[in-house]
């Protein structure tokens, strides 16, 4: 952690958050926003003197409420940077009349409050997200008592109670009569493996962080009792299983089967805890001291502004997507920004840093030769047929094209600032943009290949690269069935679907089509599929007005973890698909043939 | 003026009908899909493999490439999110622009999803490479531009992963800028006593 602190070439920003983020790999630029410490962070010499005259008293955070600290404080005596800070939404104020007795106290005069939030902005190649987790908060596990006993801990509360630097100075204590409890109750599992309530993932870390805490018992008091509840023990990593047995051999009984209920004994505090054991098929009840709930581990509840920023999409599980889950673990979907720890999912010490090295490596190889290659997917104008309308420039969502009304000059597109969506040859109205790889002649020969025998057996997806493209593949990969009658027709982004795609693909006799991308605010293109959605509705639209059936044009967002999703929206297509008669697809062919006729003529 | 597709252009296509072992093939006809693909227009070779991502696989690529002079490359295999890059790489070492590459999905999106009806399947897998085939006959050169990357790194989280992974850079010589929202670095792992499986400190 010092290490961190001190780096030449690290710069530390805490209390700080990251606000906005923009551009693309090799090139992204970052708003921070570091909110004001209120102490000089290079001269404050953690003293102290600032603490003892701080008339405000607080439960601390760090101690999970065990203990009390003031509004200015260090949240702990390694903390880097070891400078106080002033929690200022508990500060009474600084004003001589209601408090300021710290800005007396300090004597280096290290107390600002003068200080404001301040606005950093960075420009950096490729990002690592360690946003970390959250314990699992047990109470709404009602049968545990959490919040009625108050000798039911967490395993979070209890490494605070063991920690030598903690509120008890390592001493295991009851919260009730402050003594060192004889028996001790772990229960594992608590918010994982479950199906109802909690999360249905094993978090990982609990089994050993039991086994761990249980052998600290021992060593601090020998003669504690120690029973742990389990479903299974997973000692699985290296040198897991010694640990395990290391804690039986101290005479720990694990004991399989978890409690159904705890009650408490109003004359002693002490605990009843019923519990079947599955191993012997008994039901027995056992009384303890104390019981520590080993919570799961869960995506933090903030993580949302990140992934939203970044685009980064989440498994089921809430935890980040990587990009392969085998051969690219902590690669994000988007090139130059890498996963680190448990941002992933749950992990222990040793993994979050074996992952750690590995995001640097990562990035690492990507900033190493100092330039980047960019895919040539890129939009180009025709300045022929361009009439300076300026939509391209609107639609955008990386401003890549300018248009100079004015002046009437063609659209100009800026291709190292073009990501390739696609969006833009999608909405000119010219058709004066050519995206090339993806270009309108291309696509349209595998539309035209697709239908061109048993169109109204077909069903005709148009699926973006990153999200529904992949959620395809996902499916595959879970061998999920559905019907063979589908077929995708990739496009980098939903945005590059063109309008006149869905009425050729009707043209052709399809049954059905779907549009598909990633869902609204995961789009990889930052918001193009904004302009996806807008221009399906005025597909409807118009479908409406010339008398076709809507639902035969479907708009569904699956992202790439979502192969049941893709799966069952298969499904649903074909279950419309089989409702089109072919006199309804021969009348639209019909219709759609009359108009162009009519636009040619 | 914007590059049409050049009309007079000689379009020379290989089909490459990748088995993947038994993956695709257990349940799609690669020989007969590979047939079929020999009739499209345009296609001048057309082959099954056991796997075409081998180096035997990537080779009769490269040699056909020579040997029949061909100018667009299609691979009917696992999805282009896979091996896309592969391909690329093995159609650019013969001389050919990696953008004349097209990928037909037959393992995720038809063998793997539509075991039930080999017959299905096989149709499924033969109307793939039928618009690969369309797709990769309009397929244009492309030429990748380089950009410069700046040599930082945003780490945002400064829990141990944070830390590790910030340390590992800076120490390579990469700027660093690592962001964290409470007062000190250190999460989760600055609040455990003892960590396994060493029993040692944490901080």
């Amino acid at each position: 952690m010092t290490d961190a602190g001190r780096h030449p070439n690290i710069t530390l920003l805490t209390m700080s958050e990251v606000k906005e983020l923009t551009g693309v790999v090799g090139n992204f630029h970052v708003r921070i926003l570091k909110r004001a410490r209120y102490v000089k962070e290079k001269e404050c010499t953690a003293c102290g003197d600032c603490v003892e005259v701080c008339p405000v008293i607080i439960p601390d955070e760090f101690n999970m409420g065990l203990s009390s600290r003031r509004a200015i404080y260090s949240p702990f005596p390694q903390a880097v940077p070891g400078a106080f800070a002033v929690d200022i939404n508990q500060c009474l104020g600084h004003s001589p009349v209601i408090c300021g007795k710290c800005v007396e106290a300090c004597k280096k005069r290290c107390i600002d409050f003068d200080m404001n939030d301040e606005e950093l902005e960075f420009d950096v190649g490729t990002i690592i997200v360690a946003t970390g987790m959250d314990a699992y908060d047990p109470t709404i596990l009602d049968e545990y008592g959490y919040t009625r006993y108050e000798n039911v801990v967490t395993s979070m509360e209890l490494e605070r109670l063991v920690n030598a630097g903690g509120p008890t100075a390592g001493e295991v204590i009851r919260l009730t009569d402050g003594k060192v409890p004889k028996s001790v109750s772990f229960i594992q599992c608590v918010g994982s493996r479950s199906q109802r309530r909690g999360r249905p993932y094993c978090s990982n870390i609990c089994c050993m962080n039991t086994v761990k805490s249980t052998i600290l018992l021992k060593e601090h008091y020998p003669d504690i009792e120690i029973k742990v509840f389990y479903l299974d023990i997973r000692a699985f990593g290296k040198g897991f299983e010694d640990l395990f047995r290391r804690s039986r051999g101290k005479g720990v009984r694990y004991i399989r089967g978890l409690p159904g209920t705890i009650k408490q004994d109003p004359a002693t505090h002490d605990l009843i805890l019923t519990v079947e054991n599955t191993a012997t098929n008994e039901l027995d009840t056992h009384r303890t001291q104390m019981v520590v709930l080993a919570v799961g581990v869960e995506p933090p509840a903030d993580m949302k502004a990140i992934q939203e920023m970044l685009a980064l999409q989440t498994t089921a599980d809430g935890f980040y997507l990587e990009a392969h889950p085998k051969l690219q673990p902590v690669d994000s979907a988007s090139r130059g920004i890498f996963f680190a720890g448990c941002a992933e999912g749950p992990k222990d010490i040793k993994e979050s840093v074996t992952q750690a090295s590995a995001a640097a490596a990562r990035a690492m190889r990507l900033m190493n030769p100092g330039v980047l290659t960019v895919e040539a997917i890129t939009a180009e104008v025709d300045p022929e047929r361009c009439t300076s309308c300026g939509v391209c420039a609107r639609v955008c969502p990386y401003n890549a094209i300018s248009v100079d009304r004015a002046t009437k000059l063609p659209a100009k597109v800026t291709e190292a600032a073009c990501a390739g969506c696609g969006t833009c040859a999608a909405e000119c109205p010219e058709d004066a943009i050519v995206m090339n790889h993806f270009t309108d002649a291309q696509i349209e020969a595998q539309i035209d290949a697709i239908l061109e025998n048993d169109a109204a057996g077909k069903i005709l997806v148009f699926a973006c690269n990153w999200c529904s493209y992949a959620g395809a593949d996902f499916a595959g990969v879970s061998r999920l069935r559905y019907p063979s009658n589908t077929r995708l027709v990739r496009t980098m982004c939903s945005g590059r679907v063109h309008a006149k795609f869905i009425w050729r693909a009707f043209e052709k006799g399809a049954p059905v089509v779907l549009v598909s991308g990633c869902h609204i605010g995961d789009c990889h293109y930052i918001n193009a599929n904004h302009w996806t959605e807008r221009r399906v509705k005025r597909v409807w639209n118009r479908m409406g007005k010339l008398g076709l059936r809507t639902e035969r044009l479907g708009l569904e967002w699956i992202s790439a973890a979502e192969g049941v999703r893709f799966q069952q929206v298969m499904e649903r297509m074909e279950q419309i698909r089989k409702s089109v008669t072919p006199e309804e697809i021969a009348e639209t062919v019909r219709i759609i043939k009359k108009i162009s006729e009519q636009k040619q003529g | 003026m914007i590059a049409e597709n050049d009309h007079n252009e000689n379009i020379r296509i290989g089909v490459y009908v990748c088995h993947c072992g038994s993956n695709i093939a257990s349940v799609v006809d690669c020989v007969a899909v590979a047939e079929y693909a020999g009739t499209l227009p345009g296609v001048v070779i057309s082959r099954d493999q056991g796997y075409t991502c081998s180096e035997p696989g990537q080779n009769q690529i490269k040699n056909d490439i020579g040997e029949f002079e061909l100018n667009r490359i299609v691979v009917a295999s696992c999805s282009p999110r896979l091996h896309e890059a592969t391909f690329r790489q093995c159609v650019s070492q013969a001389g050919l622009n990696s953008y004349l590459l097209e990928m037909a999905n037959i393992r995720e999106q038809c063998s793997w999803v539509h075991g039930g009806n080999a017959q299905e399947a096989t149709s499924k897998a033969m109307n793939l490479v039928r618009s690969a085939v369309a797709r990769v006959s309009l397929l244009q050169a492309r030429e990748e531009t380089e950009v410069p990357i700046r040599r930082s790194t945003l780490v945002i989280g400064g829990g141990v992963a944070g830390i590790q992974a910030a340390l590992d850079l800076a120490d390579a010589g990469y700027r660093v800028v690592l962001v964290e929202k409470q007062p000190s670095i250190g999460g989760i792992m600055a609040r455990l006593d003892k960590t396994f499986p060493t029993m040692d400190c944490s901080i």
